[in-house]
């Protein structure tokens, strides 16, 4: 059921994307700027749609779903780079551009040098950017679908081929219309089903679905602690777990007070089974019905039972524990590899995959006022309640080790936090200074945030796939409105998203395993056919996206390199033919990279897009606006050394080492983020070597203005 | 292009581009106001704002809808231009 409305939907919005394209790319104009006769209020929603990628829907959503607060501080830096994007550089790319940004930054001083790096540069931040859209495209087929990563990526890579290839500009147009239309629309309805439902601490669905991803309740049990902080043994045997035995034991110390913050128990229990179909039992296994060969059965007084080795936390802290209670033992999840390569998901080895079998996490354990349940709720009162200090929240949190044979065990466990420290900074961004924290590495964790945010503030407007939308509208004065329609939009739906997150941890819809589906699960946690139209969207997400990037690399290749390369006039049809071959092989390549990339954290990868872009781009635009002394010498040298040191200090940054498999302490460069150091030295450079080479002179005056 | 026309065009286009640029510097202020907020004084944006939220909230969400207010109005100011009617 789910699987045809996902298809039916994403086939419709295709149809109709592409039919826009037919007939409207013989030209130049008409392939690479939709002849420039879209209008503001479409172009306005196809920004919105183009920009708000698959990091915006699901990484947002997923990101305040697990870490609160922190998600939200992302979509603050998203949306606040449009600002400079309509203040500053909108109506100026309009009026000097024809096709590409390197177009407008080149037009005061036909230089080739200006267009070939300007053209690197844009190559360069689409293909990064595309990769984490690769990688998000197959995270999200993988589940629905049913097929592997790589099978999601090549089906997603061909199909914007496609639609690139064939429907140019146009094409991509509407698919971005609508795939902004649909954002802006589900995401207000599932806001609103989150608020009617409102917050319930005692009533989750528990319905068993085809993937078993539904949420369940983790037992709790009372127990005292030993000398050693640890599990009271006879305490144990005193609890509801029948025969338990402790099998391992694994505590995490904090790195600087030496403090345990985490205590994890692999326990060894009996739980009841029932004779099923011949020589078989079944037993229920964290709420799933799970059948076992008779030879696993234990008779314990005349009733038959199965051992399960599972995994349990305790808990300490009194905040969390109910009035009188020293101790708590919680039920975790755990998937566990041996080394012989059979893995045993919640300590039974189901042989259907991981991912299928281990329940939803995320939920609301404790309201301020005592009650169960809040009902319907307004968006401030749902926003109020969350962040009450007396809110008891639990995050879906993971700890991975080995232990004794080589065994690797990742445990999933429900993480207790107050509603104050949820909807503070810090879950994510490390920026409160922790006790004990070394001086040196506060200030590198404020760094980093410091870099995000001015990367995220000052690379949006200079984003390849958002520069070309301009060149679609007739007029200066209709890129601007467009750009005014697409702040509102993207503004409400960074609110949305708000709730998306919040709704997908208040209705327990959380994978423990990744936390990009948030939203399609919060829709799957009111129905089916709700999960698959979201699924749908974020599907639809992807392809707008990627077919903006590569419709920029497609131009950029065509237009600025390639002719610049040749050195001679092209015909008007090569260069359209150009552009369609080139969206292919940028297309395969991005669907290589999305493969290559598997498993590295997509929503890295965007920050890093948007600091390529800030430090490549934006200096050269800006000093091309509003200074009259800058000289295409400058113009160059500040693409080149923004592009260069940005990449290159990404590479060398400790997320990169850690990807090398080296020690990411020991990365030369210590920040993740580059943006704080490249995009200044951007600066830097277009002023030296402007000033450096004035004899060089524009062929006109430089400023806009 | 802007050269070509007439000079009460381009004053309006010069006037365009200040108050364009003034107003990204005033957003630029509040939003870096917001950042080092939120990472050199946490227990002064964990403080009550609005509506029973925090500050950190209330300061965010006032982030998303001042870039709303200020596009607005820099549509309204911007206006039609004196010479030109460049679309409907």
């Amino acid at each position: 059921m789910a699987l045809i409305v996902f298809i039916v939907f994403v086939v419709l919005v295709l149809i109709v994307s592409s039919r826009a394209g037919r007939g409207k790319t013989a030209t130049s104009g008409g392939y690479y700027a939709a002849n420039s006769s879209i209008h503001w209020g479409v172009n306005g929603i196809a920004f919105a749609g183009g920009y708000l990628s698959v990091a915006s829907f699901l990484g947002i959503a997923g990101l305040i779903a697990f870490f609160g607060y922190d998600g939200f501080l992302y979509s603050i830096g998203f949306l606040a780079g449009w600002i400079v994007a309509l203040f500053v550089i909108a109506e100026p790319m309009k009026r000097m551009g024809t096709f590409t940004f390197s177009d407008a930054l080149n037009k005061n001083y036909n230089r080739p040098g200006i267009q070939l790096a300007a053209g690197l540069s844009v190559l360069v931040v689409s293909l990064v950017y595309l990769v984490p859209q690769m990688v998000g495209a197959g995270v999200l087929v993988e589940p629905l679908l049913g097929i592997p990563h790589y099978i999601g990526v090549i089906i997603v890579g061909a199909v914007v081929i496609f639609l690139v290839a064939g429907g140019g500009m146009t094409s991509t147009t509407y698919v971005q219309f609508f795939n902004g239309g649909l954002l802006l629309t589900f995401a207000s309805v599932l806001t609103i089903a989150v608020l009617v439902r409102g917050v319930d601490t005692t009533d989750l669905p528990r319905e068993e679905g085809p993937r078993g991803l539904e949420s369940y309740r983790f037992e709790h049990m009372a127990l005292s602690v030993g000398e050693e902080g640890g599990i009271h043994r006879e305490s144990l045997a005193q609890t509801p777990l029948r025969a338990p035995e402790i099998l391992t034991t694994h505590v995490e110390y904090d790195e600087y007070t030496g403090e345990p913050v985490l205590r994890l128990y692999q326990l060894s229990r009996l739980i009841p089974a029932e004779p099923a179909a011949a020589g078989e039992y079944t037993a229920r296994v964290k709420g799933r019905t799970v059948k076992f060969d008779a030879n696993r059965v234990e008779e314990v007084d005349g009733a038959p039972f199965v051992r399960i080795e599972d995994w349990w936390r305790l808990e300490q802290n009194p905040r969390f524990l109910p009035t009188g209670t020293e101790a708590e033992l919680r039920e975790a999840q755990s998937i566990t590899t041996k080394p012989d390569g059979t893995q045993l998901v919640n300590g039974v080895e189901f042989g259907l995959g991981a991912q299928t079998q281990l329940r939803q996490m995320g939920r609301v354990s404790d309201l301020p006022d005592g009650e169960g349940a809040t009902g319907a709720v307004g968006p401030i009162g749902l926003l109020s309640v969350l962040s009450d200090e007396n809110t008891s929240i639990q995050l879906a949190r993971a700890a991975g080790f080995r232990i004794d044979g080589g065994t690797e065990v990742s445990v999933y466990y429900e993480k207790p936090v107050a509603g104050d420290e949820y909807m503070r900074p810090g879950m994510r961004f490390p920026v409160i200074a922790r006790e004990g924290e070394p001086e040196i590495t506060t200030r590198l964790n404020r760094l980093n945030f410091i870099s995000l945010m001015l990367a995220l503030f000052l690379g949006t407007s200079a984003l390849p796939h958002i520069l070309i939308r301009y060149y679609t509208v007739p007029s200066a004065a209709a890129a601007r409105k467009s750009t005014i329609v697409a702040i509102a939009g993207i503004g409400l739906f960074y609110v949305l998203t708000m709730y998306l997150g919040v709704g997908a941890l208040v209705g327990g819809a959380n994978n423990p395993l990744t936390d990009n589906m948030s939203a399609p699960l919060l829709a799957r946690s009111f129905n089916e056919p709700l999960f698959a139209v979201v699924s749908g969207i974020a599907f639809t997400t992807v392809l707008a996206t990627t077919s903006g990037l590569i419709m920029a690399a497609s131009g950029t290749v065509a237009h600025d390199l390639m002719v610049n390369l040749v050195r001679r006039e092209i015909p008007d049809k090569t260069k359209v033919f150009a552009g369609r071959i080139v969206a292919v092989v940028v297309g395969v390549i991005g669907i290589g990279l999305g493969i290559a990339f598997r498993g590295v954290n997509v929503s890295y990868l965007v920050g890093w897009a948007f600091a390529v872009a800030a430090s490549a781009n934006l200096p050269s635009l800006l000093f091309m606006l509003f200074w009259k002394r800058t000289t295409a010498a400058g113009i160059i040298a500040s693409i080149l050394v923004g592009l260069v040191s940005s990449v290159g200090l990404i590479l060398i940054g400790p997320d990169m080492w850690g990807i090398y498999g080296l020690d990411p302490a020991q990365a030369p460069m210590p920040l993740d983020q580059p943006g704080i150091i490249s995009i200044p030295l951007s600066f830097i450079t277009i002023i030296v070597v402007s000033l450096a080479t004035q004899k060089e002179k524009p062929q006109q005056a430089a400023p806009a203005s | 292009m802007a050269e070509d026309r007439p000079s009460a065009f381009e004053a309006y286009e010069r006037r365009k581009v200040r108050l364009g640029v003034r107003l990204t510097l005033l957003y630029a202020a509040v939003y870096a106001g917001f950042v080092v907020l939120n990472v050199f004084f946490p227990p002064i944006i964990q403080k009550s704002g609005l509506f029973g939220l925090n500050l950190a909230l209330t300061y965010g969400l006032g982030l998303i809808i001042l870039a709303v207010v200020l596009a607005l109005l820099y549509n309204w100011l911007c206006g039609v231009p004196p010479t030109e009617r460049e679309e409907g």
